[in-house]
């Protein structure tokens, strides 16, 4: 054991009262997260599971039972799920659109202002979510936008509520998280690979394709699912700028939950968007160690 | 690499622009691409500040009630705001959890971080595997987790406490509450905190801690000496985006809880189902700048001190790549 650990406390010298000592001193320092992750993270998403299965009490909430009535539910009337889906990846490949260029303008063409650029799409990436969502009412408002361009065409348009304004809330909020992986793998592009593939001839395109595009692949990976994972379940987007009209699996999670109180359903839901979840991943994992050979950047 | 390793090396960044050949084709094009980045990046940054200016700029407009029709720079709307006391009350609320929260899940990340260094690889890779469960997993489907967890929990207890008061007029009952946001926000602050303490440690210089020990140092001695210190940045980082994370937090909040316990992104949300007043603009803006001023003060904090020490400076901004 003391072998294998990298200890930076070192372990101290192996007596066997040291040794029951060391050990308890481990256990103190991870009790606290341990609790935490056992009690909060495993123990809900077991009762989740459990739940899938139950039924809606009287009064709302659960009543023990077995039933795969809320799956088939699921599988019938899969709007929301397919609605979140074709979002999640538009999104993301909005978000990949217009990250690329910044990423690569920031890597290879910002010379001494890299790190004021860098720390500019910071700020407003911690600044909250909710705040921000809510600014863009204003915007795209009839007072704003959707006002102007009613004016301009004589029709009533109303751009808050359809699709294109939650697409927009969300390549808002998600672009940094799109752009941080971008920019660290083409920080490490070696620029004499470019170089050498300009003077062996190749054009502009067969250069990216073939020298750049590999070389990035894994920062590709690693930025669309960062923003396609928390898309699939996103709610503050939809419930502000879809004013009810869009419905995403989060609004409906929400809803089953808070409004109907039918915890069974919104549980079998959440379930089935777990089971998303962990097959986006594995897919990530799996492209990502196809393409090792480059030097990747996984975040997980 | 931090952000300020990026400005002293000598940028290898500007290669692409000097070569610049005559005659091939492609390189005619070259100040449009140039240009055409530069446009782009101008665009985006806009796009990112505009809504925020936007935000700032409106809460100080003088107007009765829309919005938009700007009718003097006026104050009366932050007065207004600071005196009402639901915003009272939310921003206490906010303040509390944060701070409880940030406490809590930096104790509980920084001790786990040095708990794993310790472990057999087996219940290291355990560890991690939560840790990375609790980051991704969707922050909706933790909240109607936790509020399961909760709520079975409080349907448990609430009977055993009940025949604990024999004869109580009003027994005291369990209900959700500022602890249940907490709690609820702590699971996802305590990965936060042990993942950038975690980064901290793999990056640091073994050979002090071993030095110290050839110098006869005790562990708890060479601990308070040479780990902690260098860790410092770490922990302050993860105490401040903890912080934030919660104070910001509307999701886990919305579903954890009760009655009186709402914070202030619940209350701007609340205020945003009849449309956007000064008022929710006003109380955003002073959201933003307590949000802004903590971490800018932060880094400006953690910079200061890594020049004094010459180490390298964590950003409190976790997501900047290292």
């Amino acid at each position: 054991m003391t072998a294998a650990a990298p200890a930076i406390p070192a372990t101290a010298p192996a007596t066997a009262r040291g040794d029951r000592r060391s050990r308890l001193l481990t256990g103190v320092l991870l009790l606290p997260a341990s609790f935490w992750y056992l009690f909060l993270l495993v123990v809900p998403l077991a009762l989740v599971v459990v739940y899938s299965f139950g039924e809606r009490g009287t009064l709302g909430g659960y009543t023990p039972a077995f039933t795969l009535e809320h799956y088939r539910v699921v599988f019938d009337r899969p709007a929301p799920f397919l609605t979140s889906l074709w979002m999640s990846i538009a999104g993301t490949i909005l978000c990949m659109v217009a990250a690329f260029p910044l990423a690569y303008f920031i890597a290879t063409r910002a010379g001494r202002r890299k790190s004021l650029l860098i720390i500019m799409l910071v700020i407003p990436f911690w600044t909250s979510f909710l705040i921000r969502t809510i600014a863009w009412l204003t915007i795209l408002g009839t007072r704003g936008i959707s006002g102007f361009l009613s004016d301009l065409t004589g029709q009533n348009i109303q751009l808050l509520g359809t699709p294109f304004a939650i697409l927009l809330g969300i390549v808002y909020n998600y672009l940094p998280l799109m752009v941080f992986p971008l920019y660290v793998t083409l920080e490490r592009l070696d620029r004499s690979l470019l170089e050498a593939s300009k003077d062996l001839g190749a054009a502009r395109w067969a250069t990216f394709r073939q020298v750049t595009l590999p070389i990035i692949w894994p920062g590709v990976i690693t930025g669309s699912i960062l923003v396609f994972i928390p898309l699939m379940g996103e709610f503050v987007i939809p419930a502000i700028l879809g004013q009810g009209k869009v419905f995403l699996i989060g609004n409906v999670l929400q809803l089953d939950f808070l409004a109907s109180r039918n915890w069974p359903a919104g549980s079998a839901k959440a379930v089935v968007l777990i089971a998303i979840m962990l097959v986006s991943v594995s897919f990530y994992l799996w492209a990502t160690n196809r393409g090792r050979r480059t030097r990747d950047v996984s975040v997980l | 690499m931090s952000a300020t390793d990026a400005v002293a090396r000598p940028a290898p960044a500007t290669v692409p622009a000097t070569p610049r050949r005559v005659g091939g084709g492609r390189d005619r094009l070259a100040p449009f691409v140039e240009g055409g980045f530069r446009l782009h990046a101008a665009l985006i940054y806009v796009f990112l500040f505009l809504p925020i200016v936007i935000v700032v700029v409106f809460s100080f407009n003088g107007t009765n009630r829309i919005v938009t029709e700007w009718q003097g720079l006026s104050l009366k709307w932050y007065e207004r705001a600071l005196s009402d006391g639901s915003v009272q009350a939310a921003l206490g609320n906010s303040i509390v959890i944060a701070v409880t929260n940030a406490v809590l899940a930096t104790v509980f990340g920084t001790l786990a971080a040095l708990g794993l260094q310790r472990v057999a690889p087996r219940t290291r890779v355990v560890f991690d595997a939560l840790t990375y469960i609790s980051v991704i997993v969707p922050e909706i489907v933790i909240a109607l987790a936790t509020l399961i967890l909760f709520s079975v929990f409080r349907d448990l207890a609430n009977p055993i406490l009940a025949g604990l008061q024999p004869g109580a007029e009003r027994p005291f009952r369990i209900g959700l509450g500022q602890w249940s946001i907490i709690a609820a926000h702590v699971l996802f602050n305590t990965s936060l905190v042990l993942l950038l303490i975690r980064a901290r440690l793999s990056g640091m210089d073994r050979t002090l801690v071993e030095g110290s020990y050839d110098l006869f140092a005790t562990p708890w001695r060479t601990f308070w000496q040479i780990t902690f210190p260098q860790l410092l940045p770490a922990i302050v980082a993860g105490f401040l985006l903890s912080f934030t994370f919660s104070f910001d937090d509307y999701v886990i909040t919305s579903f954890v809880s009760g009655p009186g316990s709402g914070t202030l992104p619940l209350y701007i949300f609340g205020q945003t189902r009849q449309g956007v007043t000064p008022l929710t603009n006003a109380i955003a803006a002073m959201m933003l700048v307590v949000t802004l001023t903590i971490l800018l003060g932060g880094q400006y904090l953690l910079a200061r001190q890594a020049r004094r020490t010459g180490g390298r400076s964590a950003t409190p901004i976790g997501i900047v790549p290292e």
